[in-house]
């Protein structure tokens, strides 16, 4: 028995056509380590070294804790991100359970409208804030009189913010209350519990993970966002604005890491405990339950109708001044319509170049990323051999999720920019921009990718090889077929969200490669804020229209590819 | 039948991390022959079988089949045919396109793969199915095209992963007499995996019993039933009575029954299955008689499970199948008391 344990394990013989899938595998990982592993690495080495480049460990971690400046935007991006979780989550909780839980009408309406500061780059709220509540607001008196001397600053970013980061939560907290089993509620009724102890134990306790992962994702969201802060910010700073200060600003790339390193922390304990937390989630879900339906009752209806009636008016309200000052002729003494800001922002600041870039980034990044997404997702799920990679790989295709774009961006400059980087031709190009733009947003297509694979049958290949069918046409023939309605949702992922992105392309543009939602920074920093508004309300009517063109394209592609469905 | 060795399993092991899945397996399957691998879930049959088509590699061993060493060769290189508990049918392609997936692939003319598609379904008994989807089949009808497309290429061995698990009971009962029919007429080496003895009695030539990763038995369907090798195989196998017995000075005794049993005194258990308890006919002068009380009846249809006491057997009951006409006609209720014959010869001890 020794003897047979002491010999090494049989090892089958590889087919070519495995090598090539195993070669595949090698150049995806090849891929990502290049432009997701090595600029991050590029991040923690300047960490560790000062601007000559010698390594001197956590002296640039001591020199940080030693300047109050620096410590003070760490605790008020603690504490502005701690307040908009405490917040939103509760408004997006309320919101999502009037969603999933009671008989209100119009609810495909409500949710609608909320989602729709997703296809403009967060900063609009922040813009129809300051026309709101600026100096020259429709509101300013009445802000004044709350007590609030300005909105530049913390009080603009935390609305701002809040505005923002709603939609993420609603839909992590929609998810969350849609699973749920109708035969626990049924069980408490037969036993007479009253509506609150049904809540406090069941539904809280159903949604615990849903609550802690929205919470998490909302933190990370506003520690990590870049472009609110840096329009009403003011003179508030946040680490997300200092990193920009410093890199750009003092070109001080050591103390620049040293905050991206700060930055990555919550959003790696959002990852790890997001992990943990889904897992836990699944397992509560078996395939025997039942799902809830809600049943009508109209005065818990009229109010939780009443609660959206309120949320959706605040959103349209925050969309609407956008799109109302982007057409004022001179804010605030003459409100007649004109597209002055539209030619100014378009062509006098070039924001037309920029707005076709973006076209072009989006579409190249819907293209490209989707493809490399399910192409790998596919490797990993349903070929076999060399373990010992796909464990990388499965590692590195997790981990966009838990680095903040700022910081990808800024990885990107350390490692694309570095003088002896042979890659580093593609600097400051569209392709570069293209590609951070697809790791950037990587895990969230990949996700999507696994779930709809994984949703065939697992025999498929050991079929197909039975048959001596290769996997490419399996994949080719069956695979792709029915996964195509996956790929539109991951395509129109990766489109809207290039079109909307800021942090990470903030850093890697140059003049001829600027991307319209930078093109809103620059007027902002200019004083152009009609023109910003004009350019974001431009990118939101093209991403609409771009989230229909998709939605036409899912309803095709259905019809023509998923005809064999009973 | 011919009796040349087809498939040829030596020294097979497969460990999952410390887990051993399966431990020293041998087992020589013959040409045409129809096996079944037997056992409760976790028993690695499954395993084996995957091992077998190359899906699992196992830690070691050696596989033989025709002849050829094909224990290293991945699944494109090997020669067999597999049909899965799921039915594993590419849902977007057409029932045609399903069967001929493995003819297309080998550059067969398409006249000739239409050809083979329209004899195969006339094989599994769906003749002008041809352009429905899959979705548009029963379960049966479904297996039934992954069955016509795992013999579409004419592989040399055919193999089933537990492919009546997801049918109701009639559809299993039908489909499995289909696949023994259609594979007697075929002559392909086959071996089915399945839980379900039932099933594995009624179509197979030989049953693999295994249990935690090693084989219990090997044997035809009777001597499986009638000749259990081991404690495990009379209980998978079967409904049996379990009784708590002793030897000794070459006596086996249990309630008040004495039988010779050979071997050295000790504490046994025997094996008695309710069939070889008989209620009649029982003639005057016959043995092993004994007189019990009806204390339980399970009524099943035409027969009935009824647990009986004795005083013959102390404390223990048994259990024995009675014809509802022979509980009808003796008026037997719970509380009567009516005479049994034992079949000694029947009882196995371990």
């Amino acid at each position: 028995m020794q003897a047979v344990i002491a010999r090494p394990a049989v090892k089958q013989q590889t087919h070519w056509v495995d090598y090539l899938g195993h070669l595949l595998l090698a150049l995806i990982a090849l891929v990502l380590l290049a432009f997701l592993a090595a600029p991050l690495l590029a991040i923690l080495q300047q960490a560790l070294q000062d601007k000559t480049g010698r390594l001197i460990w956590f002296d640039n971690f001591i020199a940080y804790a030693q300047t109050p400046a620096l410590l003070e935007s760490l605790w008020n991006s603690v504490w502005v991100s701690s307040l908009v979780t405490l917040i939103s989550v509760p408004l997006a909780f309320g919101f999502a359970y009037a969603l999933t839980r009671s008989c209100m009408q119009y609810k495909a309406l409500f949710r609608g409208i909320t989602l729709i500061p997703l296809l403009a780059p967060s900063l609009l709220s922040a813009i129809s804030l300051i026309y709101w509540f600026g100096n020259q607001g429709v509101l300013n008196s009445w802000m004044l009189s709350v007590g609030i001397e300005q909105i530049y600053g913390a009080p603009g970013i935390v609305l701002a913010e809040c505005f923002a980061v709603f939609p993420h939560a609603l839909m992590i907290l929609v998810t969350a209350l849609s699973l749920s089993d109708a035969r626990l509620y049924e069980a408490a009724d037969a036993m007479g519990t009253s509506a609150s102890r049904k809540f406090f134990t069941i539904t809280l306790p159903g949604a615990k993970y849903g609550l802690v992962s929205a919470a998490l994702v909302t933190f990370t969201l506003v520690i990590t966002d870049f472009g609110i802060p840096k329009v009403i910010g003011g003179n508030f700073n946040v680490l997300a604005t200092d990193i920009f200060k410093l890199v750009i600003g003092q070109q001080d790339f050591p103390k620049g890491a040293v905050v991206a390193i700060f930055l990555l922390l919550p959003a790696l304990l959002t990852f790890s405990v997001d992990g943990y937390v889904s897992k836990r989630q699944t397992a509560m879900l078996t395939a025997r339950s039942v799902p809830l339906r809600p049943k009508p009752s109209r005065a818990y209806d009229a109010v939780m109708t009443a609660y959206c009636c309120a949320v959706a008016f605040l959103v349209l309200a925050m969309l609407g001044m956008a799109v109302f000052a982007s057409f004022a002729s001179f804010w605030p003494y003459n409100l007649t319509p004109s597209l002055r800001h539209y030619t100014l922002g378009l062509v006098d600041a070039e924001g037309g170049a920029g707005f076709i870039n973006s076209l072009k980034m989006a579409a190249g990044t819907a293209f490209f990323g989707t493809a490399l997404v399910f192409c790998t997702a596919y490797l990993l799920e349903k070929t076999r051999g060399m373990d010992g990679l796909r464990g990388v790989l499965r590692m590195l295709v997790m981990l966009p999720m838990a680095v903040p774009g700022l910081v990808l961006g800024l990885g990107y400059i350390f490692f694309f920019n570095a003088p002896d980087n042979p890659l580093g031709g593609l600097y400051h190009t569209m392709t570069l921009l293209t590609v951070c733009t697809i790791v950037h947003f990587y895990t969230t297509g990949h996700l999507t990718a696994v779930t709809a694979l994984k949703s065939l049958d697992g025999e498929f290949e050991a079929v197909s090889a039975s048959l001596k069918v290769p996997f490419f046409k399996t994949f080719w023939r069956v695979t792709l077929p029915i996964c195509t309605p996956a790929l539109v949702d991951i395509a129109r992922y990766f489109f809207i969200n290039a079109m909307t992105t800021i942090s990470a392309v903030v850093f890697l543009y140059s003049p001829e490669t600027k991307v319209a939602s930078i093109a809103i920074l620059n007027l902002d920093e200019a004083g152009e804020m009609g023109a910003a508004a004009a350019m974001a309300v431009l990118i939101l009517i093209a991403s609409s229209i771009a989230t229909l063109l998709f939605m036409a394209l899912a309803w095709w592609v259905n019809r023509r590819t998923q005809a064999w469905k009973a | 039948m011919t009796h040349d060795i087809f498939l040829q399993l030596r020294h097979i092991r497969k460990e999952f991390g410390a887990f051993t899945a399966l431990q020293d397996i041998n087992l020589d399957i013959r040409k045409g022959e129809f096996v079944c691998f037997l056992g409760p879930s976790g028993c690695g049959k499954t395993t084996l079988l995957r091992i077998i088509a190359g899906l699992d590699v196992q830690t070691a061993g050696k596989v033989h089949q025709n002849g050829k060493d094909i224990s290293r060769l991945p699944p494109a290189l090997r020669d067999y045919g597999i049909v899965f508990q799921s039915y594993a049918l590419f849902p977007n392609l057409s029932v045609t396109d399903n069967v001929a997936y493995g003819l297309v692939n080998r550059k067969t003319p398409k006249a000739e793969a239409v050809k083979r598609v329209t004899e195969l379904l006339k094989l599994v008994g769906l003749p002008g199915s041809e352009n429905k989807y899959p979705s548009q089949l029963s379960g049966g009808q479904q297996q039934r095209i992954g069955l016509a497309r795992a013999l579409a290429t004419s592989p040399g061995l055919l193999l089933l992963d537990e492919p009546l698990s997801a049918l109701d009971a009639l559809e299993r009962v039908r489909l499995r007499q289909e696949i023994r029919a259609l594979q007697q007429t075929l002559g392909v080496t086959t071996i089915m995996v399945t839980h379900d003895q039932e099933e594995a009695l009624s179509v197979a030539d030989r049953i693999v019993v295994m249990n935690h990763g090693v084989i219990e038995q090997v044997g035809t369907p009777m001597e499986i039933y009638r000749e259990p090798a081991s404690p495990f195989v009379a209980d998978f196998v079967g409904k049996v009575n379990v009784l708590p017995a002793r030897v000794a000075n070459g006596v086996l005794r249990f309630g008040a029954f004495c039988l010779p049993e050979g071997g050295a005194d000790r504490e046994v258990k025997i094996y008695l299955r309710p069939e070889d308890v008989l209620a009649s006919p029982i003639a005057d002068a016959d043995e092993h008689v004994f007189d019990a009380t009806l204390e339980k009846i399970e009524f099943l249809g035409s027969f009935c499970h009824v647990r009986v006491g004795s005083p013959t057997l102390g404390a223990h009951k048994l259990t024995i199948y009675l014809s509802l006409n022979f509980l009808s006609e003796q008026a037997l209720q719970i509380g009567s008391t009516l005479k049994l014959k034992l079949l000694p010869e029947r009882i196995k001890v371990f």
